[in-house]
């Protein structure tokens, strides 16, 4: 099986390629992405099922593990990597209708499929990534297709928007590649598995310095938020599909970065109760900036960065139950935020405009369109029996666990934070759907493939409420081996390399069973 | 076998010093002064990958040399790797820098959109003890007409 591991980077980036070649002919490329990330799909699946009997590791270039480069692949990428692909495909169905889509603005359509290639490589990259370093490398290559992506065309708002993107990211990268440089310095290695062991031994200041300078990095790549103004005015100008991306899978490769961090390289949660302050402002924060927005796309964004706060969250409980309802929540989170901007899409598609006080009547231009949306959104504020209120109750239960006065100020805030979602998502819907717009605009057909890609999104994140229980035993699998570490290090290690005691002095007994 | 891996005290200042240089320019609102700030910051750091890779030495590939004079080619690797990645972002930087001015006739980073919002209901509520709430412009009518507020006299905004 160790063959598949590379291929969810390997074939977008050579797809890429070769639709880089066919730049005159956008209908063949097309078929080639959409070729190359179904074959992404089959094999990240093929992984999910392969890595429930332990990780897979790959050594690059047949140098083993501390030496050479190694692509890991356990419970927790393969299922980020499995949705991820799923929900890139599903966008890239979406924008082939929309020809990216706008182009009454001009937009350069023949690179538009190699960079969301090369961004679909890249998060793959991260997320297979057995190596520090290798990680970064990950990181700069989504970021540099998103770069190209966000501002697409050119045009005077994404120029505005793209330049504070551009400007952050970089600085983002500059603090994990210092970050990266220090590490090797105290440790002599870049390899993930390796550092588990030796940056334990370091001098706990030390280990102070180089966690937050890790955190620090990570946290601006996942919208965390004393770190996220520059997400929400940098993602509503970008096209639909490319908002709809960006929301579901950059900052996600952030918290799953959060979530090695945290479990990995500086177990025994150290800086807990200060994550889950932050945890906790990101929440209530992000979501009373959705609640002030008149424009759909701009109060999508303020909840994508609201809701960060509850994987954070879970994470900082350093607990097994708290691991694994982090991680369920992030695959509830990809595929329901992605699935309300691509509505947002069709919305600004129909009725010209994004701003709420503008749109209207569009329940009797598109009843199937009201219902997709009222899916999602009920889906993201938390409607039982949906995803996201499993993610949630999975949180709250961790939360009780802990049992801390933090930890209930969590709940409390959690809850709040969850009313206020389905006020922002409903009051969009009672204004976009159901008040009598300004003007009466022309019922304008939606292309198949817009609505045919929305839906089988939406029908995804309803088959994961369906699914919810294998799928919950399978996170609570991947945490426990998460916290337990030995699994991971074991894989990667070569035998006799792995001391046991180091973490059990780090972790104490690892709690919980099941 | 022991190594010596005491650095240069001479690459710990130059690191330090680029990366300062590179912060501070960085602070600047000028595009082209950030991708500058950018490129020696980045320089900065790879100066550091050198003093994580311990003394100088001998090339890790000279036959015959024992390992103990050896250089660590790993951080070297490295730093070839992010000097790459740091041409292509500086050259991505770059040309928005043109673009940004070849559409608004400068390159300087512009104001959130919502900070701007906020900068002028405040600038309105002072005049006219809020008169209107808004001015019932959408984001992309603000968007045509925002500018760097370091241009713009808070006093004159209509």
């Amino acid at each position: 099986m160790t063959w598949l591991v590379p291929l969810p980077v390997v074939v977008p980036l050579f797809a890429a390629g070769l639709a880089v070649v066919l730049g005159r002919r956008p209908r063949l490329q097309r078929w080639i992405a959409t070729l190359a990330l179904l074959t992404s799909l089959a094999v990240a699946i093929a992984l999910i099922i392969a890595v429930d009997d332990g990780p897979i590791v790959v050594n690059v270039g047949g140098w083993v593990a501390p030496v050479g480069i190694a692509l890991v692949i356990d419970r927790l990428s393969a299922l980020m990597l499995a949705v991820s692909v799923a929900v890139t495909l599903a966008v890239l169905v979406y924008s082939g209708a929309q020809g990216v889509a706008d182009k009454r603005e001009g937009a350069p359509v023949a690179v538009y499929y190699p960079t969301f290639l090369v961004l679909s490589a890249g998060v793959s990259n991260a997320f297979i990534s057995g190596d520090l370093f290798n990680l970064y490398v990950g990181f700069e290559i989504l970021l540099a297709a998103s770069f190209v992506l966000i501002t697409l065309g050119g045009t005077r708002d994404r120029i505005r928007a793209g330049t504070i993107y551009v400007v952050v990211s970089l600085m983002s990268s500059l603090i994990f590649l210092t970050a990266i440089a220090l590490i090797y310095a105290a440790t002599g290695t870049v390899n993930i598995a390796q550092l588990g062991i030796r940056l334990v031994e370091l001098d706990p200041g030390l280990q102070l310095v180089l966690h937050l300078m890790l955190l620090i990095a990570f946290g601006i790549k996942a919208a965390v938020f004393p770190l996220s103004a520059w997400l929400p005015d940098s993602y509503p100008t970008a096209p639909a599909p490319v908002t709809a991306v960006f929301s579901g899978l950059l900052t996600k490769v952030g918290v799953y970065a959060i979530i090695r961090t945290e479990v990995l390289l500086f177990p025994g949660g150290r800086l807990d109760t200060a994550l889950l302050v932050v945890a906790l402002v990101t929440m209530v924060v992000g979501i009373l900036g959705a609640v002030a927005q008149d424009d759909v796309k701009r109060m999508l964004s303020f909840t994508l960065l609201s809701h960060i706060g509850f994987m954070v969250w879970g994470v900082a409980l350093s607990s097994v139950t708290g691991l694994s309802a982090a991680v369920f929540y992030v695959v509830h989170h990809i595929t329901a935020q992605t699935a309300l901007f691509l509505v947002a899409g069709l919305i600004e598609h129909l009725g010209g405009t994004t701003s709420l006080t503008r749109l209207g009547s569009l329940a009797r231009l598109a009843p199937g369109l009201a219902l997709l949306y009222l899916l999602a959104a009920m889906n993201l504020g938390g409607i039982p029996p949906m995803t996201g209120f499993l993610g949630k109750v999975g949180l709250l239960q961790a939360s009780a666990e802990a049992g801390t006065p933090l930890a209930w100020t969590l709940v409390a805030g959690g809850l709040v934070t969850s009313l206020l979602t389905l006020y922002a998502v409903t009051k969009a819907w009672n204004m976009a759907f159901w008040q009598e717009a300004e003007s009466r605009r022309p019922a304008r057909p939606m292309p198949a493939s817009m609505v045919g890609a929305t839906s089988g999104l939406v029908a995804m994140s309803l088959a994961l409420a369906v699914g919810a229980g294998p799928l919950v035993d399978y996170t609570d699998r991947a945490a426990r081996d998460l916290r337990l570490r030995t699994p991971y290090l074991e894989a990667v290690l070569p035998e006799g390399q792995y001391p046991t005691d180091v973490y059990e002095e780090a972790w104490g007994s690892v709690d919980g069973q099941g | 076998m022991t190594f010596d891996v005491t650095p240069s005290i001479t690459l710990v200042i130059l690191a330090a010093v680029l990366v300062a240089v590179g912060i501070h320019l960085m602070l600047e609102r000028s595009l082209t002064r950030i991708v500058i700030g950018l490129v020696i910051a980045s320089n900065g750091v790879n100066v550091l990958f050198l003093v994580a890779g311990g003394r100088a030495g001998s090339p890790p590939l000279n036959e015959g040399g024992s390992v103990a004079d050896m250089a660590d080619p790993l951080p070297q690797a490295m730093v070839l790797t992010a000097i790459v990645i740091t041409l292509g972002m500086s050259a991505f930087l770059l040309a928005m820098a043109y673009r940004s001015w070849q559409l608004n006739g400068h390159d300087e980073v512009q104001d959130d959109l919502e900070d701007r919002r906020i900068v002028r209901r405040a600038a309105r509520d002072v005049i006219a003890r809020r008169v209107r709430d808004d001015s019932g412009a959408t984001l992309a009518e603000d968007a045509r007409v925002t500018r760097d507020e370091t241009a713009t006299d808070l006093g004159a905004v209509p």
